[in-house]
């Protein structure tokens, strides 16, 4: 039980702290792929503090606060499920239906931008779901339970059993992170197709808060990632670290070099992606239990 | 007071400018200049912008554009005109469509001069938009407190 609460405890209280200091290392690290000194590594906590500061206008604001405050809490409580230790396979369907608040912060406001933005929201929600999904799956099939703490109470490295459910859900994690295409609904880039997406209509206040429930998706989706290693040796939680970094790294990687991908494309090389690498290894795995 | 000013937000508006000043505009955006060091941001979108960079003449179609762009922003809020054109209408000053310099139809806060404004200046003339957008910012705070306290204060 006390476990249990230090999960959550520390989610909640350090998920914003690891979320924005990664997301300054990646503009950091972003601007030195491109040749740039780049800007602080604080400077994503700068950008939100400098939000709050602002005036906040427009008519819509308050029904779309009401939807982005559902967005955060959901996306928080699905996180405070995994590192509870709970079930996995729940914790990945509130994530869903935070996702479907945000679709509802856009559609809410009648703007052409928010409005092809919100459409392909749902359309990305769609491309990556059956990955995830497929993830869960996979740590079941390998280790007996849909349960967080079980599945890391297991004594072997699920990696070892699950290379393409990693390699999967590594691959859509490219969307979840919102890195490229440079059409998705919306991404941090300033020359995005869409102006801001789903964030259009979001200033001020709206924006702060939508870019810390980010940071805490972030955190989450990479405590995903760790759970593909960890298992009850010390040694473990540094190769976790490890491969947190790495994969994080990588999805920066991919950011940078393509830039020009439609999202279209996307679609089809992840659900290409999906098929091949996370239903290979599940036929896999039904043959050789 | 929170320190706003390391986090300026440009929105960069072009209005009828022969886009000498706007390639110098987004040539500080490159390897060479990074204006990203400062926390700079080049955003499309008004709600979420801090500074207004406007390039370039007013004429007689872009004038209602340019004032709904400035009314979308949120307080506080600081505007650049960058270029001789942006500040005074420049070579095209007297041609019968264009209006002036950008401060024909929004207030202007700071002037960048040159044909084509050079980096330096603009990133010159962004630091100092940066130092006022502080200031204004405190001042909108200190307002926001006031308001809060009633009459007796």
């Amino acid at each position: 039980m006390i476990e249990k609460i230090i999960g959550v405890a520390a989610y909640i209280l350090l998920a914003q702290l690891v979320g924005g200091l990664l997301d300054g290392l990646d503009r950091k690290i972003s601007a030195r792929m491109q040749g740039r000194v780049g800007p602080p590594l604080l400077q994503p906590f700068y950008d939100v503090r400098k939000l709050f500061a602002k005036q906040i206008v427009g008519v819509i604001n308050s029904s779309q606060a009401a939807m982005l405050y559902s967005y955060l809490l959901l996306m928080v409580f699905s996180g405070c499920i995994f590192f509870a230790g709970n079930d996995i396979l729940m914790s990945v369907f509130v994530l869903s239906t935070a996702s479907l608040f945000l679709y509802f912060t856009a559609v809410i406001t009648g703007s052409p931008y928010n409005s092809i933005a919100a459409s392909r929201e749902l359309i990305q929600i769609m491309t990556y779901e059956p990955a995830v999904i497929l993830a869960c799956v996979g740590f079941y099939m390998a280790s007996g339970t849909f349960n967080v703490s079980g599945i890391i109470h297991s004594d072997m490295v699920m990696i070892t059993r699950l290379p393409g459910f990693f390699i999967a859900f590594v691959f859509i994690l490219t969307i979840k992170m919102r890195k490229s295409p440079f059409d998705v609904s919306t991404s941090h880039h300033a020359h995005q197709e869409l102006v801001k997406g789903v964030t259009t209509e979001m200033g001020a206040r709206n924006l702060a808060i939508y870019t810390v429930a980010e940071w805490y998706e972030v955190v989450y989706l990479l405590g995903f990632v760790a759970l593909f290693v960890i298992n009850q040796q010390w040694w473990s939680f540094v190769l976790a670290v490890v491969v947190i970094l790495a994969v994080y790294f990588l999805e920066i990687l991919i950011d940078n070099s393509s830039a020009r991908v439609k999202y279209g494309a996307m679609l089809k090389w992840t659900w290409a992606m999906t098929l091949l690498a996370a239903g290979v290894n599940l036929l896999i795995l039904m043959l050789i239990r | 007071m929170a320190k706003v000013k390391k986090s300026p937000w440009l929105l960069h508006y072009d209005g009828s400018s022969c886009n000498g000043c706007d390639i110098e505009t987004l040539a500080c955006l490159t390897p060479v200049y990074d204006a990203e060091r400062f926390g700079v941001v080049n955003t499309g979108d008004p709600l979420q912008a801090d500074i207004f960079l406007i390039t370039g003449g007013i004429n007689t179609q872009n004038k209602s554009v340019v004032e709904q762009l400035y009314q979308q922003m949120p307080w506080p809020k600081v505007v650049v005109a960058v270029g001789t054109c942006a500040c005074t209408g420049g070579i095209f000053k007297d041609c019968y469509n264009i209006l002036g310099g950008a401060d024909q139809v929004i207030p202007v806060d700071i002037y960048v001069p040159g044909c084509a404004a050079r980096p330096q200046a603009i990133i010159d003339g962004i630091i100092q938009a940066v130092e006022l957008f502080q200031r204004r910012s405190d001042e909108h705070e200190e307002k926001k407190k006031g308001a809060a306290h009633g009459h007796h204060h």
